[in-house]
C-alpha cells in the first residue's frame, strides 16, 4: 500500500490578493483588488456579480488575456503548486494555456475565426498540444460535438453559419478538448434554452467527474449557479462579498448584497409578482476604496461601513467569508431584505 | 476649426498622432527608422539651405585647383564628381526630389488602391468583376519595361515619372485591401450599421475605412518605399527628369562618366540613402503590420 | 391592428460540401431550413416574446424583420405594406422605423468607435438631429441605460465588460425613438437588477411614445413578465402561441412543456427533473417534412412526421399549439 500523498490535500490553484488596475484617461480603474481563494481539486466554484463588477478581469488575468492597459499585481497565484506569475509567456501559452486552464470566454460567440471551418480550428487546437493525427482529432470532435449537442455534420460549418448559441457550445467543445485540470467559463449558458443547457450541464458533470477537472463558472444565472456550484462566490465593485459553500450562501446569506441579489431573482413559479431590484449605481472603482462599496447602496449601513473598507471576517468555522461590519446581525436582516420597501431608503 | 476639434475629428478616423506615435514606439527598429525618416524630411524640407552649392556648379578648391572625382574631405565632405560637382549638395538637393517623387505617388496610389478594392470588396459581383480584371491585367505586365515605356511615352518630366508609377503600383493595395474589406463587410457591426439606417457610402468610409487603416497605412509605406525604388530604377537607366536631380540620376551620371571603380564615394552615398530610407520605411511599417495583422502579436 | 404580419415566412440555408467531396464523392448540397412557415403577428402597443432551442431560427426571423436579409419564402408586411425589395427612401423611412438590437454584444460594436459615436450612429447616417441636440440625446439614453457618460461615453467596446456592451446596444437602438423595436436577446448578460432598471426604462419609453416589439429571450421567467404574447419555436416551426401566461402556466405543445418543465430553481438542494423528450440531438440539417419536434416527442406517431399544421393569425389573441394530439395529451 502507497502512503496517501500529501498534494491532495494541496488546492488546485490558490490565490491571494489578487488586484487589476486598467488604465483609463480618468485614471486607474480598479476593477478588482484584494481577492483570494482556494480551488480544490474536482470543485465547481461560481462566481456572481453585477454586470461590471470585475468577474471577467478576474479570470483574464489569471489566463494572462489582458489588454497592455492592465497591470496585475498577487501575492501568491499557484496552479499545482507552480507559480502562474512567474512563469515565462512563451511556457504559460505552451504548457498551461488550454491544456492545463482552458476558457469558455464572454464573447464566445466571436472567438472563432470567420475564414476557417469550425472543425478544422478545434482540430488545430488539439493538434497544437497533442500529438494525435488529423482523423483522431476529428474523431475527438465528434464526439464532443455530441456533448454540447451539435449535429456532427455542423463541424465543417463556417462561423457564420452557427446561430449565437451554437457557437458558444462549439466554444464549450473546444475547451473540454485537451481534458483540462481547469475550466474557466465566462456567462458559458447566455445563449442557450433550458433544454440545451439542461443537457450541456448534466454531461459536463458527467465528464468532470471522469477526467477530475476543477471548474471555475461565471454567470448572472443564480438558478444555474446554485445547480452547478459546490461554493459561491458573491463580487461586487471588484472584490468578494462573500464565499460559502452553495446551500451555505443560499440558506444562510450574511451580505447584505447577497440578500439583494437572490431577492432580484424572476421566478417561473410566481409570473408578474414584483421584483425588487436594488436600486442605485455600481461604485465608479477609479481611486482606491475608503469605504465599503456597497454601503452607498446597502439598507443596512451604519457609519462603519462609510469609514473604511471592512475586513473579510470567517464565520462557521472560516468556511464562510463575508466581508460585512453589520455579519452579526444578518440573521434580522434576511427577513427584513424582502420587504421592497427596505430597499427604497 | 480649433486645434482640439480638428484633433478630434482626426482622431475619429483613426488618424490620431498620439495614437499612431504609440503604434510606432512599441518596436524599437521602427522607432528608430521613423526618426530617419523625420531627419530626411527636414533634409529634404530645407535642402536650398542646406546645400552650399548648386548641383551642376564646377568647383575650384581652397587652392584654386578644379576639384574633380575628389573623395571625401573636409572642403567636400561626400566628395566631388569627375566634373568637379559637390556630392553632398547634389545629394541634399536630390532627397527633395527623391521624398517628393515617393511620398506623392505613394499617397497617391494608395488613395487609388483603397478606393478600389474597397469598392469592389464591399459591392462584390460586377463591380468587383470588372475593377479585379483590370488589376489583373496590371499584374501582367512587366514592371520596369512598362514604367519606361510610359516615361518615354509621355516625357521624362517629374509629372510624368509620378503618373507612371502611381499607374502601376497601386495593384498591391488594392488587393490586399479589397481582400480585408470583404472579411470586415460579413462582420455584425457592419450589419448593424445598415440596420441603423447607413447608406452604402457611409458604411464604406466611415465604418470599413477606420478598420483597414492600419493595413492601409502598412501598404502606403511600402508603397513609398517602391515608388522611391522605381524612381531610382528608371533615372539610373536614364528616364528620369533630366532637369532635377535625384539619387538615381548621381547614379546614372556616374555609370556615364564610366568612373564606377574609382570613385567609391560617387556609388556609396545616393545607394546608402536609397537603402537607409527603404529599409526605414519597412521597419515603420513592420510595426502597422503588427496591427493590421493581430496574428504576428506576441499574444 | 396589427403593425408587423409574417406571412409563411421562410428562409433556407444551403450547406455546399467542400469541393473534392463535390467534384469526387458527387456529395449533393444539404439544406438548412432555418425558418419555415412562419405566421405571426405583432400587434400595436404589443410585446411579443419568442423563446425556443438554440438554432431554431429566432435570429434569422430578426435579421429578416430588419431588412438585412431576404426570406426565401413569405412576406413582411410592416403597417400592412409589404417591406420586400425596398429601396431608397421607403427603405430609409423604414429604418427609421423598426430597430434591431443585436444578439452578439462583442461582435456588433465597431471596434473602432467610442461608444458615444456608436450611439450616435443612426443620428448620423440618418440626419435626424445634430450639434448640441445629438449630444443632449446621446447623454440622456447613455445614462438611462446606466452608463455614466463622464465614464463610458470615450471609451472604445473592447473597454467594456459584456454587459456594458450590451447596454450599448440597446442605446443605439432606443435613441431612434422607433415605431418597432426587434430585441435579440438584449438583457443576456446583465444580472437581474440592472435587467429590471431596462425593462423600466423600455416600459417608460413604450408608455409615452407607443411603439410594438419582439423579445426574443431564453429566460421565459422574464418573457413571462415582459411579454404580451409569447412565441415558441422549434427548428424553425412555431409550436405554440398565446397571451404570455397562458403559454407559460398552461402550456399545450409538448415541446413548450418540457421547455417549462426544465427551468431551473435558484436552489442547491433540488436537481432539475429530466425533461420528458426523447434523444436530445435536435438535426437542423435536412429536416424531415412534418412536425420537427416529432422525433424526440413521446407523444408522436407515424402521422406527425409526415403533417405539419401551420398556425393562424385569426385572432392573435387565441391560444394555439402546432400539435395533432393535443387532444390525446389532455392537460395531464
Ligand atoms: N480595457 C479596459 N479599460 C478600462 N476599463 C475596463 C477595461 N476592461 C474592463 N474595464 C472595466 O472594468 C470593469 C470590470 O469589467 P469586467 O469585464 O471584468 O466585468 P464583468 O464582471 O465581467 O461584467 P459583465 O458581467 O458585464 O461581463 C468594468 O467596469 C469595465 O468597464
Ligand atoms: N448564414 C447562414 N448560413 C447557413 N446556415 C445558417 C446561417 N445563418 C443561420 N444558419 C442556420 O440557421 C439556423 C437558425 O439560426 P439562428 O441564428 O436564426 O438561430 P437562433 O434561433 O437565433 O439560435 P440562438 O438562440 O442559438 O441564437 C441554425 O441552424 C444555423 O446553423
Ligand atoms: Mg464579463
Ligand atoms: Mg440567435
Amino acid at each position: 500500500m502507497q502512503a496517501p500523498k500529501t498534494e491532495t490535500k494541496q488546492p488546485l490553484l490558490s490565490v491571494r490578493n489578487l488586484g487589476v488596475a486598467y488604465k483609463t484617461a480618468q485614471g486607474p480603474v480598479h476593477a478588482v483588488s484584494n481577492i483570494s481563494f482556494d480551488l480544490a481539486e474536482n470543485e465547481v466554484f461560481g462566481i456572481a456579480g453585477e454586470s461590471g463588477c470585475g468577474k471577467s478581469t478576474l479570470i483574464r488575468s489569471l489566463l494572462r488575456l489582458l489588454p497592455d492597459s492592465a497591470t496585475v499585481s498577487a501575492d501568491a497565484c499557484l496552479y499545482r503548486g507552480q507559480d502562474l506569475m512567474g512563469l515565462p509567456d512563451a511556457r504559460f501559452r505552451k504548457d498551461i494555456l488550454w491544456s492545463e486552464i482552458s476558457l469558455v470566454p464572454q464573447s464566445a460567440m466571436a472567438s472563432f475565426n470567420p475564414v476557417y471551418r469550425v472543425g478544422d480550428q478545434i482540430i488545430e487546437s488539439i493538434r497544437a498540444h497533442k500529438s494525435v493525427s488529423k482523423a483522431e482529432a476529428r474523431e475527438r470532435c465528434k464526439a464532443l460535438f455530441d456533448v454540447v449537442g451539435l449535429e456532427a455534420g455542423l463541424l465543417d460549418s463556417f462561423p457564420h453559419e452557427f446561430s449565437g448559441g451554437m457557437r458558444q457550445r462549439a466554444m464549450i467543445a473546444m475547451a473540454l478538448s485537451l481534458d483540462p485540470g481547469l475550466i474557466v467559463m465566462d456567462e458559458p449558458t447566455t445563449g442557450l434554452d433550458v433544454l440545451v443547457q439542461e443537457r450541456i450541464l448534466r454531461r459536463i458533470r458527467e465528464i468532470r467527474s471522469e477526467i477530475k477537472s476543477s471548474i471555475i463558472l461565471i454567470t448572472h444565472d443564480i438558478a444555474v449557479i446554485a445547480e452547478m456550484s459546490d461554493r459561491i462566490a458573491i463580487m461586487y465593485g471588484g472584490e468578494f462579498m462573500e464565499q460559502a459553500s452553495a446551500v451555505d450562501l443560499f440558506e444562510q446569506p450574511y451580505h447584505p448584497y447577497t440578500l439583494g441579489l437572490k431577492n432580484a431573482f424572476p421566478s417561473i413559479r410566481n409570473i408578474g409578482a414584483e421584483l425588487i431590484s436594488i436600486p442605485g449605481s455600481p461604485p465608479t472603482l477609479i481611486g482606491p476604496l475608503q469605504s465599503c462599496p456597497f454601503a452607498p447602496r446597502c439598507p443596512f449601513a451604519v457609519a462603519a461601513c462609510r469609514s473604511a473598507n471592512p475586513e473579510i471576517v470567517g464565520l462557521e468555522g472560516g468556511q464562510h467569508q463575508v466581508r460585512c461590519v453589520r455579519h452579526a446581525d444578518a440573521v434580522g436582516f434576511r427577513e427584513q431584505a424582502k420587504e421592497k420597501a427596505v430597499w427604497q431608503f | 476649426m480649433s486645434a482640439n476639434a480638428m484633433s478630434r475629428s482626426l482622431r475619429k478616423l483613426g488618424l490620431g498622432l498620439k495614437e499612431h506615435y504609440g503604434i510606432i514606439a512599441t518596436n524599437k527598429l521602427s522607432l528608430l527608422g521613423f526618426w530617419i525618416i523625420v531627419l530626411f524630411t527636414l533634409v529634404a524640407a530645407f535642402a536650398p539651405w542646406i546645400a552650399p552649392h548648386e548641383p551642376w556648379e564646377m568647383l575650384f578648391d581652397s587652392k584654386g585647383e578644379f576639384a574633380a572625382l575628389r573623395a571625401p574631405s573636409w572642403e567636400f565632405p561626400f566628395g566631388t564628381t569627375h566634373l568637379g560637382y559637390d556630392l553632398y549638395s547634389q545629394l541634399v538637393l536630390a532627397t527633395r526630389t527623391t521624398l517628393l517623387i515617393g511620398a506623392t505617388s505613394g499617397f497617391i496610389s494608395i488613395i487609388i488602391g483603397a478606393n478600389i478594392g474597397l469598392i469592389a470588396g464591399y459591392y462584390g459581383g460586377k463591380v468587383d468583376e470588372v475593377l479585379m480584371r483590370l488589376t489583373d491585367i496590371l499584374y501582367g505586365m512587366p514592371f520596369l519595361p512598362f514604367i519606361i515605356i510610359l516615361i518615354a511615352l509621355f516625357g521624362r518630366k517629374l509629372e510624368f515619372v509620378i503618373l507612371a508609377i502611381v499607374l502601376i503600383i497601386w495593384r498591391t493595395s488594392a488587393r490586399v485591401i479589397r481582400a480585408q474589406t470583404i472579411a470586415i463587410k460579413q462582420r455584425q457591426f457592419i450589419a448593424m450599421a445598415r440596420a441603423r439606417g447607413a447608406s452604402d457610402l457611409r458604411i464604406i468610409y466611415v465604418h470599413i475605412l477606420p478598420n483597414v487603416l492600419p493595413l492601409l497605412l502598412l501598404y502606403a509605406a511600402f508603397n513609398i518605399a517602391w515608388s522611391i525604388i522605381t524612381e531610382a530604377s528608371a533615372s539610373f537607366l536614364g528616364f528620369g527628369d533630366g532637369e532635377t536631380i535625384s539619387w538615381g540620376g548621381m547614379l546614372y551620371e556616374l555609370w556615364l562618366s564610366g568612373k564606377t571603380r574609382v570613385a567609391w564615394w560617387w556609388f556609396a552615398t545616393p545607394s546608402v540613402c536609397i537603402i537607409l530610407l527603404v529599409t526605414s520605411l519597412v521597419f515603420v511599417s513592420r510595426a502597422y503590420e503588427e496591427v493590421a495583422n493581430p496574428r504576428l502579436r506576441k499574444r | 391592428m396589427a403593425i408587423l404580419e409574417l406571412a409563411n415566412l421562410s428562409r433556407h440555408f444551403e450547406i455546399r460540401p467542400g469541393l473534392l467531396d463535390r467534384a469526387f464523392k458527387g456529395k449533393a448540397s444539404s439544406y438548412i431550413k432555418a425558418v419555415q412557415g412562419l405566421n405571426v403577428t405583432v400587434e400595436d402597443n404589443e410585446i411579443l416574446g419568442i423563446a425556443g432551442e438554440s438554432g431554431c431560427g429566432k435570429s434569422t426571423t430578426c435579421t429578416m424583420i430588419s431588412a438585412l436579409m431576404e426570406p426565401s419564402d413569405g412576406d413582411i408586411r410592416f403597417k400592412g405594406r409589404s417591406i420586400l425589395g425596398l429601396k431608397g427612401k421607403a427603405l430609409k423611412d423604414y429604418r427609421r422605423s423598426v430597430q434591431m438590437i443585436f444578439q452578439d454584444p462583442y461582435e456588433s460594436l465597431n471596434p473602432r468607435f467610442r461608444i458615444a459615436d456608436i450611439v450616435a450612429e443612426g443620428p448620423r447616417a440618418l440626419g435626424l438631429w445634430r450639434g448640441e441636440e445629438l449630444d443632449r440625446r446621446v447623454h440622456a439614453i447613455l445614462s438611462a441605460v446606466g452608463l455614466p457618460p463622464a465614464k463610458y461615453a470615450e471609451r472604445f467596446p473592447h473597454e467594456l465588460s459584456g454587459g456594458e456592451r450590451q447596454r450599448v446596444g440597446i442605446a443605439s437602438a432606443l435613441i431612434m425613438e422607433p415605431e418597432m423595436i426587434i430585441a435579440d436577446e438584449p438583457l443576456s448578460m446583465l444580472d437581474v437588477s440592472i435587467r429590471a432598471g431596462i425593462l423600466d426604462l423600455m416600459r417608460d419609453m413604450q408608455a409615452q411614445k407607443g411603439f410594438a416589439s419582439i423579445y426574443v429571450s431564453h429566460d421565459l421567467s422574464i418573457l413571462g413578465n415582459v411579454a404580451d404574447r409569447i412565441l415558441i419555436m422549434y427548428l424553425g416551426q412555431a409550436m405554440e402561441v398565446g397571451p404570455a401566461r397562458e403559454v407559460i402556466l398552461n402550456p399545450k405543445h409538448p415541446y413548450t412543456k418540457a421547455l417549462i418543465g426544465a427551468v431551473p430553481v435558484p436552489d442547491p438542494r433540488s436537481r432539475r427533473a429530466v425533461p420528458n423528450v426523447r434523444g436530445d440531438l435536435s438535426k437542423p440539417i435536412d429536416p424531415p417534412p412534418g412536425c420537427r419536434f416529432a422525433p424526440r416527442c413521446p407523444h408522436a406517431d407515424e402521422s406527425c412526421k409526415t403533417k405539419f399544421i401551420a398556425l393562424d393569425t385569426q385572432d392573435p389573441q387565441k391560444h394555439q399549439a402546432a400539435c395533432h394530439k393535443l387532444a390525446e395529451i389532455g392537460h395531464g
